[in-house]
């Protein structure tokens, strides 16, 4: 059936186009020499691009020979492609594992850096710290008002982010306990980070979730259970609320070397240390703990 | 190259009738190849979207009474989305209460009152409009419209008014040119005949000028709905996207297109909520499909 | 007397209406001004975006550069096939249930909303052939929104060449077809012209069917490499690419800093808005000025 429609498209492209279109696939030389060459395309998560961006310039310049092309599309499209092999290094802000639909056993999975996540909310709500139970009575809506949880006399306004993003997914299962319950009635969906904290930082009673990198002094951070929200904390899983931000790879990819080369600098001191603490995010090399795909410590 | 020759000697030799009649047949098959590309292309996404937007109910994931519930809560596999449907409704339906009256004044305006001066500038001022692409028009709504909203009506700022506000000045050039097509298309005579039995212009446009135009009018309307309708980024950009009832000014609401262009690149091709924004782009189609179907036949009965 | 004053009233409200609406584009258009001149400057309109992460604000110079860009690919698509269609539609057409069904066709998909043609793309050009996101795969996309009104704009050109040129012609005991070509289409041609590059101003600012198709990003891209072939090329048409009005969509949408997306966005906005006003004035004069020459001539 899916052939069969394939040929159909293709025929229909070519009935339609080929006359017009020369076309002419990127060409990637495979080489063993010393010398790294060719092309690798990294599809995926966007709230990791502009890290994967930075990075892949850096070793750009460093290997001359290289183009690495790096593409957003979110989580979900950089899975399904590392997986069909379109695309080399799939960036995700999940575990393969837990989208059902895809087989994560085609995949190897490369951890490049943490980030933490945290409840933020505006500054005047006159509440600094919430029990995990209180967090979880304001997103599911049973708690309306902050002054039910000891702050002003104040509606609370959600601020959320879209059901497929990982942002949410992760604070869902980590400060939510995976709350069923827990589903898009707040006042706004955002997906740009940037705006919700403009968003909260403006809206009297506003409270959503940012990743620790985002807070600065608009908005205010909670403590929750009395826990700091501090990269200290994540690497010791105080701090619950935490991801790993993921790489993919192919088990049969066609530029093995290359991705190697890639995933090694991405893991060196040199970014982790470096570009990796630069954006305020936590790098893999400091975590003292190891989570899997259904949220257990190893 | 001897070969070349006689072949060249043999088209020269040829009866120019035979030429001509295969340079007609040519060029014949050239205009016909053109609009069978354009037949094949509708046909075929017509087909793929359908289909792909069949899946989810065929393969038994979703019934179809489910997808029109309102019990939404893609975690936990449910996928009902009236509410969605009803956000793209009630945006499009707010948006033309708005446009289509100042709309057709407009178009009324540039044909009966100041035909010289309303052509010089409201006409080129509505072709500006049209111009402006969608995105600005977003931008424009998050940055201006939507911090406005938020500091002096009510809300954060983000919903169902914003999204309103912001459809109705994109639909608006598209009610105008039609309106002012419409109206002009009404013969000079009527006018003169409302005028002699002593009507004043105001009741000459009223009962002569816009009965007559009604059909006109009506396409113009809507056309922009449909317009309306389909338009994706400018919404989603000031709607607020939660997927809410959509009956207060000040919530957040989300439509069939904001949640098609939030969550399509984060969910996977084989995933059941990914199959559903497909479903949801079908059921943007029909609606589409079911705006052209009205406007054939709302001409239809002006021609007859 | 009465009906009189309504009148008045009346006449005082439509002129209301039209003072409202050319307010309310001089709004529009005053504050994209106001907003963008500021951000513009020769390294906004040369230079690749920064990191935005690390608060760089950069150009758009790609984003740029992929908008025309795409646009020729979509034109060199489009015209053949579009004037085609127009010269089927206004010589060949005969009154029949095929000609009804073409119009149809034609009119629903001039009316498609533009997402449903990047689903299709997204489908068609991006998933089935496996490209992924490419400048191909988004001038196809972007040729099914044109190419409706590409036809309507030929055919009505081909069609408003006066009966006496065409009979004279084909008195002459010329074909049909060379009629068309070497008489009607030259006469046509400042129509064409014009409808093309007011079709072009609509391409230009469209996002919606691309977001799908041509993608939201743009490797970089070296402008001293010319060879179509190669990866970082910027002609190579199977990269993907961002258009300016992607661009400013994604910014707004998902960047991280909200200062860096309004400086962005504002810039882009301007930049945006005078390629479309140019593109309509342009097609204007060249329009009246194809048109002048051929009838003085």
């Amino acid at each position: 059936m899916k052939i069969k429609k394939r040929i159909l498209a293709s025929g229909i492209i070519g009935l339609a186009f080929s006359s017009i279109l020369v076309a002419c696939s990127s060409g990637a030389n495979d080489e063993n020499n010393k010398q790294l060459t060719g092309t690798l395309t990294s599809v995926g998560s966007t709230a990791m691009q502009p890290f994967v961006e930075e990075a892949s310039k850096s070793f750009m310049a460093s290997n001359p020979g290289v183009q690495i092309n790096v593409q957003g599309g979110g989580s979900g499209q950089g899975l399904t492609a590392t997986v069909n092999d379109t695309a080399d290094l799939g960036n995700s802000d999940i575990f393969a594992e837990e989208k059902e639909k895809i087989d994560a056993s085609k995949l190897i999975d490369h951890k490049a850096f943490v980030v933490g996540i945290a409840p933020v909310v505006h500054p005047q709500v006159g509440v600094t710290n919430l029990t995990q139970q209180q967090l979880i009575d304001i997103f599911t809506g049973k708690v309306k008002n902050w002054k039910e949880v000891g702050g002003k006399d104040q509606a609370i306004v959600l601020v959320n982010r879209s059901e497929s993003s990982g942002t949410r997914a992760t604070f869902a299962k980590f400060a939510l306990k995976d709350n069923q319950e827990f589903r898009g009635n707040g006042a706004i969906v955002e997906d740009s980070s940037g705006t919700v904290r403009k968003i909260i930082g403006q809206t009297k009673g506003a409270i959503g979730y940012l990743a620790f990198s985002y807070i600065d002094n608009t908005v205010k951070a909670l403590t929750l259970d009395g826990v700091q929200p501090t990269n200290e904390n994540v690497t010791t899983n105080k701090w619950l609320v935490w991801a790993y931000e993921h790489i993919y790879t192919n088990t049969n990819g066609k530029n093995k070397q290359l991705e190697d080369a890639f995933l090694k600098y991405i893991l060196s001191p040199e970014i982790q240390n470096g570009l990796v603490k630069k954006l305020n995010y936590i790098p893999i090399i400091d975590m003292k703990v190891e989570r899997d795909a259904s949220g257990k410590l190893k | 190259m001897e070969k070349n020759e006689k072949t060249s000697l043999a088209v020269q030799l040829q009866t120019p009738a035979k030429r001509m009649f295969w340079m007609e047949w040519r060029g014949r098959s050239i205009t016909y190849i053109s609009v069978w590309i354009v037949i094949l292309v509708l046909l075929s996404l017509l087909w793929f979207i359908t289909s792909k937007g069949l899946q989810p109910f065929l393969n038994g994931e979703v019934t179809l009474s489910q997808f029109f519930s309102s019990n939404w809560n893609p975690q936990d596999n449910k996928f009902g989305s009236l509410y969605i449907m009803l956000g793209s409704f009630m945006v499009t339906i707010c948006a033309t209460i708005i446009s289509a009256p100042l709309g057709i004044s407009a178009a009324v305006f540039m044909t009966e009152i100041a035909p010289k001066w309303g052509k010089k500038v409201l006409q080129p001022t509505t072709e500006i409009l049209v111009g402006i692409p969608s995105v600005v028009y977003g931008f424009i709504g998050l940055t201006l419209l939507v911090p406005f909203i938020g500091k002096f009506v009510g809300g954060v700022g983000f919903g169902l008014l914003a999204g309103t506000l912001v459809l109705s000045i994109m639909i608006l050039p598209t009610i105008i040119s039609i309106s002012v097509d419409a109206i002009e298309s009404v013969p000079q005579k009527y006018r003169e005949g409302s005028y002699a039995l002593g009507a004043t212009r105001w009741q000459t446009i009223w009962r002569i000028v816009l009965k007559t135009a009604l059909p006109g009018l009506m396409t113009a309307v809507v056309l922009g709905m449909a317009r309306a309708f389909g338009e994706a980024l400018a919404v989603q950009m000031v709607i607020g996207n939660v997927p809410n009832a959509p009956f207060d000014f000040f919530t957040s609401i989300s439509t069939l297109t904001s949640m098609i262009t939030q969550n399509m690149g984060n969910t996977v091709p084989s995933e059941t909520f990914n199959q559903i924004l497909w479903s949801m782009g079908l059921v943007l189609l029909l609606i589409t499909l079911v705006f052209i179907l009205l406007i054939r036949f709302i001409t239809r009965r002006r021609d007859a | 007397m009465n009906a009189k004053l309504i009148d008045r009233f009346a006449t005082l409200f439509f002129y209301a209406v039209a003072i409202l609406i050319i307010c309310t584009l001089i709004g529009l258009l005053g504050y994209i001004v106001i907003h963008g001149i500021s951000y513009i400057s020769w390294e906004f309109l040369t230079e690749p975006p920064g990191s935005y992460i690390l608060g760089q604000v950069g150009g758009i110079a790609p984003q740029l550069f992929n908008s025309f860009y795409l646009l020729i690919l979509t034109m060199i698509i489009t015209l053949p096939i579009g004037i085609g269609g127009g010269i089927y539609m206004a010589e060949y057409a005969k009154p029949n249930k095929f000609t009804k069904f073409l119009r149809l066709c034609m009119e629903v998909m001039s009316s498609l909303p533009s997402i449903i043609i990047g689903l299709f793309g997204l489908l068609l050009f991006v998933q089935y052939t496996g490209w992924g996101y490419t400048l191909a795969g988004g001038a196809l996309a972007l040729t099914i929104f044109n190419l409706p009104l590409m036809v309507r704009v030929v055919e009505q050109a081909i069609t408003a060449v006066p009966r006496e040129q065409k009979e004279a012609a084909l008195s002459l005991g010329v074909t049909h077809w060379q009629t068309i070509t070497k008489i009607m289409l030259p006469v046509a041609l400042p129509g064409i012209v014009t409808g093309a590059i007011l079709a072009a101003g609509r391409i230009f600012g469209e996002a919606a069917a691309l977001l799908f198709t041509a993608g939201l990003s743009s490797p970089n891209l070296d402008f001293t490499d010319w060879d179509p072939t190669s990866v970082s090329s910027p002609l190579n048409p199977f990269r993907p690419a961002a258009t300016l009005s992607v661009y400013i969509w994604k910014v707004n949408s998902d960047s991280l800093s909200t200062e860096t997306a309004a400086i962005v966005s504002g810039g882009s906005a301007f930049i945006l808005i005078c390629v479309v006003l140019l593109f309509t004035i342009f097609a204007r004069l060249l329009g009246r000025y194809i048109y002048r020459r051929l009838t003085s001539s």
